[in-house]
């Protein structure tokens, strides 16, 4: 970040992406899709989040590799704790 | 002034200035090492304190000495200063604090007001811990566990809560200066290959401090709201699961057990080599080995939930993945065996107690694989036999590491020597005490006396009594070196630079450091342990 | 556009002793906010893992618990904060082109909308407060024909998580707004400038952060169920 400059232009293209996703996730809310709904809503806070990272906090432009290596660190174990506890909870109904 | 003639002292981080403001807003990473060292051996003989209690009332079989209510008390509180206040914070922001700067060529961690903060947080945390204390105590267990601690107690399980929670947040920003210090402030040449062991075992535990504090500090937080909002969330007759604590709780309490032991192994990759005058074996397995534990050691904390209602194949999954992370440090310990084979192995204070480590670790260790077999653990859980078992690697284990340390290091730190007699003397009290006080209890958890029970069977007595005898005999050996350290800083001899001839950037400068250190920056050439090339230099070709 | 005509401020008086140039300092001014950000995912963290476990058991209760949150209040705040974090883009920005005016206005904007996200939040609270959506007092839930819904102890617990993570994001939320007048005042006094402005670029981070912990708030609370009883 403290090298690149973004351009103003780009950070309003983003921020219009970000709209146009709020408004979709909103939408498709209203509409019955059973279990897809979820997925649906995780995905597209996954692209806007993404869309936060690499733009607006500038992690697309980092030079250090290290940082990276953070940030999915960070990720990474929140994904130990949220998956190893539901192999609790998924698997109590089978004994 | 002293009678013996003092040298005229150069200007070092001790003397640089004096008056109690120096100390309470320095941000000298020494000195801030110092406040901590203070403030830990505060709580340690609080904690140790409690301890004492605990043992005089099970002398007997009876609960004669003090009340149930107390005892569950005692044995809470015990566990909270000495893990949290005492056991955390020890290698890392004492000798860390101290020596990772120096060991890699800088003149500060990279955020020295960071650093004062963190030991204010932690003080900050220690007086909510002596208002718990004071005010009524807290009978919880040191783990907290729901819906005992959020809706049926009335102790003062928010205070302590909060307690840990602000100490948590010492560690976490420890942590993160660990980290940062040791990715950017490298001297030239001291690459990642050649930082010595210590610095990669506080780094490992750096990982650990900042990926697994937060968890701790948000379950606490769910607590102390719980109680005070009366919320619900493990509330099972509100459709709360009391295990969902137990999961979060663990989450960070199993890696912690690692944020306690990685400095300890730290120390003794210091240790080891010095005092076989050889460089280590397997330099970088033992590298790796640190941050294998760091990563395995968020994989298996629900060994702690076997018996407590989670599902039979989770209980497998986390029985499998528990063996995986002895891998790493019985490698560490064949390591070290390794590097001291062939050496020129000698017998100094810090010796000892690098010794006793690795002896008493690897029981502590293998108890452990005991315990995390599910049928094994189904007899022993919740007996005397963990107690004993965590208490080889946190006492026999960790303590001794700090003391090690300590003793390695008090010349660095103080500019003198503490008396060598006195401290074999004290490393051999501490070592028999210890097996006397816990070797037993191995015996009477797998006989079946439970856990944090103030009353037992009174077939038990004879290794209860034993067991306390043991506990008074570690006791005095913990008092000595309080004793004769302090001595050493008015009349042990003056150490001079590098009175033990080890390697490491440390031992380049003076004794006590100047407070930035290194006068000049500088360059590294040379790989963490060349104990070859210090005892047997190189000639040095004459030029013709 | 730099507004000064004297000599450029190399900001030696920046560099703190230890450091070897502000370069360093600067990059490890900024990795050690990340680092700080990732126990900040932990802490978040643990309470997505809980909410995670409990809408798993007890699925209809959140469904009915979601049907009492306020879609549109909940769906401007979503806006709003992603406003508030193109506005803090661009405070930085202006940093590293030197534009003291605009940095100084772009973070007041930034102060707006956090505020606007507060009050929003405020008006939720209190609505949700007086129709007895507190878990532990009085708690009751009507379902969509207005009965009282037998998921409500299921839904007690969604509101439990509700709170405590709306709760904590909206602390968080002010500490940020603390932290951006700081800097907003700082940027006044013409602290900032293309040769140093790593303060503001961390406290970009840390509020573009509190902003994606609301990205996925937003549809885990707001979003489970496909109607809604107000909005």
């Amino acid at each position: 970040m403290s090298g690149h400059i973004a351009t103003k232009r780009l950070y309003v293209s983003v921020w219009i992406a970000l709209m146009c996703l709020t408004v979709a996730t909103a939408a498709v809310s209203r509409i019955e899709l059973g279990h897809f709904n979820i997925v649906l809503a995780l995905l597209i806070a996954t692209c806007k989040a993404s869309l936060v990272a690499l733009f607006f906090m500038g992690v697309k432009y980092i030079s250090n590799k290290m940082t990276i290596v953070v940030i999915v660190a960070g990720l990474f174990w929140l994904g130990i704790l949220l998956s190893l506890s539901m192999t609790d909870y998924l698997t109590r109904p089978w004994t | 002034m002293a009678s013996a003639a003092v040298p005229l002292e150069r200007e070092n981080y001790l003397n640089k200035e004096y008056g109690i403001g120096s100390w309470l807003l320095t941000t000298d990473h020494k000195r801030i090492a110092l406040l901590y060292l203070l403030s830990i051996t505060f709580f340690f003989f609080i904690g140790g304190f409690f301890a004492l209690l605990i043992r005089l009332e099970l002398l007997t079989p009876a609960g004669d000495l003090v009340q149930a209510d107390t005892y569950n008390k005692l044995f809470t509180m015990h566990g909270q200063v000495m893990v949290f206040f005492f056991l955390i914070p020890s290698v890392p922001a004492v000798l860390g604090n101290f020596l990772i700067p120096i060991m890699i060529g800088a003149k500060d961690l990279a955020f020295p007001r960071i650093n004062l903060l963190s030991w204010y947080l932690y003080a900050i945390g220690g007086l909510f811990m002596l208002y718990t204390i004071v005010n009524g105590g807290v009978d919880t267990g040191w783990t907290f566990y729901t819906p005992l601690s959020s809706q049926f107690l009335d102790t003062q399980v928010v205070a302590a809560a909060l307690a840990i929670f602000i100490a948590g947040f010492s560690s976490i920003l420890t942590g993160l200066n660990f980290i940062v210090t040791v990715h950017r402030m490298r001297a030239p040449g001291m690459t990642w290959s050649r930082l010595p062991l210590f610095v990669w075992a506080n780094y490992a535990t750096a990982i650990i401090q900042v990926l697994g504090t937060p968890v701790l500090a948000i379950t606490l937080m769910l607590v102390a709201l719980e109680r005070i909002f009366r919320l619900g969330i493990f509330d099972p007759q509100r459709g709360g699961d009391p295990l969902l604590f137990q999961h979060l709780f663990w989450f960070y309490s199993h890696p912690a057990v690692y944020i306690m032991i990685l400095p300890g192994m730290g120390v003794v990759n210091e240790i080891v080599p010095c005092f076989s005058r050889k460089r280590v074996f397997g330099y970088r397995f033992m590298a790796l080995a640190v941050i294998a534990i760091a990563v395995l050691g968020f994989l298996v904390w629900a060994h702690h939930m076997f018996v407590a209602g989670i599902s039979l194949y989770a209980a497998m999954v986390f029985s499998l993945l528990s063996y995986f992370v002895a891998v790493p440090s019985a490698i560490k310990v064949f390591n070290w065996t390794a590097t001291m084979y062939k050496g020129s192995v000698s017998f100094d204070t810090p010796m000892l107690y690098a010794l006793g480590f690795i002896g008493l670790f690897m029981m502590g260790g293998l108890t452990g694989l005991f315990v995390a077999a599910l049928g094994i653990d189904v007899h022993v859980h919740d007996t005397y036999f963990v107690v004993a078992h965590f208490h080889y690697i946190m006492v026999g284990g960790m303590v001794i590491a700090y003391l090690a340390g300590i003793h390695f290091w008090w010349p660095k730190i103080s500019g003198r020597m503490y008396p060598e007699f006195w401290g074999k003397l004290a490393a051999m009290i501490i070592f028999v005490g210890f097996n006397l006080t816990f070797f037993p209890q191995f015996v009477l958890g797998y006989l079946g006396m439970p856990r944090r029970y103030w009353q037992y069977s009174p077939e038990f007595q004879v290794l209860n009594v034993f067991s306390t005898a043991g506990a008074t005999i570690l006791a005095v050996g913990y008092l000595l070196p309080m004793a004769y350290l302090l001595w050493s800083m008015r009349y042990g001899k003056i150490a001079g630079d590098n009175p033990w001839n080890a390697a490491g950037l440390e031992w380049t400068i003076s004794s006590p450091p100047t407070t930035f250190n290194f006068d000049e920056t500088p360059i590294v050439t040379h790989e963490a342990y060349n104990y070859g090339e210090i005892d047997q230099p190189k000639e040095v070709p004459v030029e013709r | 556009m730099s507004d000064s005509t004297i000599a450029v401020d190399t900001h030696e008086s920046d560099l703190q002793h230890h450091f070897a140039n502000l370069e360093q300092q600067q990059e490890a001014s900024v990795m050690g906010m990340w680092v700080f950000l990732i126990t900040e995912i932990m802490f978040f963290g643990g309470m997505f893992a809980g909410y995670m476990i409990y809408r798993h058991l007890h699925y209809q209760g959140f469904v009915q618990g979601s049907l009492h949150m306020d879609f549109w209040w909940g769906t401007i705040n979503t806006v709003v904060l992603l406003c508030s974090s193109l506005t803090m883009a661009m405070a930085v920005r202006a940093a590293q082109t030197s534009q003291r005016k605009a940095i100084v206005v772009f973070l007041l904007v930034t102060i707006l909308f956090g505020l606007a996200f507060l009050g929003i939040k405020v008006i939720e609270y209190h609505s949700h407060w007086v129709e007895h959506q507190f878990p532990g007092h009085d708690f009751h839930l009507l379902d969509e024909k207005g009965q009282p819904s037998p998921y409500t102890s299921e839904a007690e617990v969604f509101f439990s998580f509700y709170w405590a993570m709306t709760g904590f994001h909206a602390l968080h939320m002010v500490i940020g707004v603390g932290l951006v007048s700081w800097i907003a005042f700082l940027a006044w006094r013409g602290r900032y400038d293309a040769h140093y402005f790593t303060p503001v670029e961390n406290v970009g981070l840390y509020w573009h952060f509190v902003d994606l912990v609301w990205i996925y708030l937003y549809p885990l609370l707001y979003l489970i169920s496909n109607k809604h009883l107000s909005g």
